[in-house]
């Protein structure tokens, strides 16, 4: 499996996140961003982990050995950043504001530590226009959050960015606080 | 859906109300608003004998010409020729008619049915159409659709679109439905439904498939599914999302927008799923492809400008060739369609917060917008070009609609419980 899979079971941290947030963690370690950087810019140069390689690393158990409280999945539990799953957007606009990009990068992270974890980033936008362009839409959306965690060294291979459009509104209204609950993209891990 | 057809004439055809045919096929309620300037006075005689068959065929034939806001219907005064012989001109000038529809239907001993009608000129008492069909019961509204494209296309020198069939999608509940039916709304079947949604349905030329966007796979998945045999297959099914599909004029090829690349661009694909080559390169977004009646270009909208616009690009020079900027006013412009001669598109158009429909002329450039309502979506042609269908929206739900290209004939067609949204007009069909 190499070297990646070994660093990665270490849960790093960001110093770009509130610590807070993991105070019911054992492991606590603080590394940079640019060590994650430079870990993840060694581990891209490894050969990718088969399943000859041995049993594919379940991404809930390996972080649940690692935490104090072993029934919560980190991907589930409310304390944990990494159940936050949606970035949301301004109108006609699909840049990731900077109030996400902890809970992003975070994402980003738990994918790197485990490389068999994989995502869908769902893009959606709101009602107003043509079907096709929203989906157009949603797709840079999708893609916008894609690159945030490919620029960090994330796998482009364990994202896969697609978008419904405004075809699945989780607000139903015809007004702007339905539209911005609607303009946004989740994050969706594939085993769920 | 719904079970009974609606008319709501706005001049004086409520005469006709009592003609409308067996009402037990009809899916969808169509309403109709507005009329021609110049409208042509025709006056339909009952058929002799009409009145034993389950299907009235002039109903048919008038709901037809009337819905089409070229022809205006004028009441017999109870005269009823049934043959050209019978006719005495001089009652039905006074009349004010023109043009003068009489026929007769016979019931023969093998349980088909032998339909005869002509078309009489009533200022020059010429004999303009003489025809005579043999059909089943079940082909009657059929062959009144035939009479009516051949009435129209004699009296106006266009090709009827009353045999032509429409697709679209109902919503109703977590259910969604492709659904193809009749020109006016008749004879709606299930083409294939799912609990995720479909968009973006296009027909092939033939008229025998549709290609649609569903998202069965959690992802927009391209599909096409032929008609007759409900047979289907995923013809762009790559990473990321896959959607837009556009039949080329020859049917040998779609233009689709992936993801797979990044960003949403516009490429080729053989209708088997061979054979893919990417079309646009920007660094936006590339969506909506329609190709041109020769084939030789594809409009698009693009927002590589820094908003929605509608671009052309020739077909023959395949990522390397220029794309020109069609479209200036206002900043939202997209969903673009050819009318059938390739000489303008039609499009949705955003002034202020309201969608509408537009259409624009290739060489003048000449923009006209044709609706005033608040959220259209979807223009297709009708192959004639002479009636644009969309959908919009009342009171919250999603309805069809259909404006004469001079803007002056609406229609509506809604299902009586649901929404119905994407509609793509169906090609001519084979006999044309």
């Amino acid at each position: 499996m190499g070297t990646f899979t070994k660093v990665a079971l270490i849960p790093f941290r960001s110093v770009t996140q509130s610590n807070s947030i993991y105070k019911e963690k054992t492991m606590n370690k603080i590394l940079s961003v640019a060590l994650i950087a430079l870990l993840s810019a060694c581990a891209s140069e490894t050969t990718k982990p088969t399943d000859a390689a041995g049993p594919p690393e379940d991404a809930s158990l390996s972080a649940q050995d690692t935490s104090g409280s072993p029934t919560l999945n980190p991907l589930n539990d409310p304390n944990n950043i990494l159940s936050k799953r949606s970035v949301y957007f301004d109108f006609d606009k699909y840049l990731v504001k900077d109030q996400y990009k902890s809970m992003v990068l975070s994402h980003a992270r738990y994918l790197r530590e485990h490389s068999s974890a994989s995502i869908r980033l769902e893009g959606h936008a709101d009602e107003r226009g043509s079907r096709e362009y929203n989906l157009a839409l949603g797709q840079r959306r999708a893609d916008s959050v894609q690159k945030v965690m490919t620029l960090s060294g994330t796998q482009e291979s364990q994202i896969e960015s697609i978008s419904y459009g405004e075809e699945t509104p989780r607000a139903l209204g015809h007004h702007e606080t339905a539209w911005a609950e609607n303009r946004r993209a989740d994050i969706r891990y594939q085993s769920e | 859906m719904g079970i009974c057809l609606r008319q709501f004439f706005c001049r004086t055809f409520v005469i006709f109300l009592c003609l409308l045919g067996s009402p037990l096929h009809a899916a969808l309620d169509i309403e109709i608003f507005g009329g021609g300037a110049s409208q042509i006075p025709i006056a339909i005689v009952p058929f002799a004998s009409e009145e034993k068959l389950k299907q009235s065929v002039t109903a048919v034939v008038a709901s037809d010409l009337q819905r089409s806001g070229i022809f205006r219907l004028v009441d017999s005064g109870g005269l009823s020729p049934h043959d050209p012989r019978d006719i005495i001109y001089p009652n039905w000038q006074m009349l004010g008619t023109h043009a003068l529809v009489v026929g007769s239907t016979r019931m023969l001993p093998n349980g088909q049915v032998e339909v005869r009608y002509s078309l009489m000129d009533v200022a020059t008492q010429e004999l303009l159409i003489s025809d005579m069909e043999t059909v089943s019961v079940k082909q009657l509204r059929a062959v009144a659709h035939r009479m009516a494209d051949n009435i129209y296309e004699k009296l106006t020198g266009d090709v009827g679109v009353f045999s032509t069939r429409i697709a679209y999608v109902v919503k109703q509940g977590k259910k969604y439905a492709l659904q193809v039916a009749d020109a006016d709304g008749f004879n709606a079947r299930t083409a294939i439904e799912y609990t995720q949604p479909i968009i973006s349905l296009a027909w092939s030329p033939d008229g025998t498939k549709i290609a649609y966007v569903s998202f069965e796979n959690k992802k927009p998945v391209v599909h096409i599914q032929t008609l007759a045999t409900g047979a289907r297959k995923a013809i762009a099914k790559f990473k990321g999302s896959n959607s837009a599909p556009a039949w080329s004029p020859d049917g040998k090829r779609l233009a689709v927008v992936l993801s797979i690349r990044g960003g949403s661009q516009i490429f080729l694909i053989n209708a088997n799923g061979s054979g893919l080559k990417r079309f646009s390169r920007s660094s936006g977004i590339d969506t909506e492809p329609s190709f041109s009646p020769d084939g030789q270009s594809i409009i698009f909208t693009s927002d590589r400008g820094g908003s929605p616009q509608i671009y052309r690009m020739p077909v023959a020079g395949t990522a390397s060739g220029v794309a020109e900027r069609l479209t200036f006013e206002g900043d939202y412009n997209v969903s673009p369609q050819y009318r059938h001669d390739g000489k303008s598109f039609t499009f949705i158009h955003r002034s202020g917060s309201k969608f509408n429909v537009a259409v624009q002329d290739l060489e003048t450039r000449q923009v006209q917008l044709l609706t005033d309502s608040l959220f259209d979506e979807s223009p297709s042609f009708a192959p004639n070009g002479k009636i644009i269908l969309y959908a919009t929206e009342i009171g919250g739900r999603g309805i069809l609609a259909a404006v004469s290209s001079d803007g002056r004939t609406r229609q509506r067609l809604s299902a009586q419980t649901g929404d119905i949204r994407e509609p793509a007009w169906g090609p001519l069909p084979k006999w044309r």
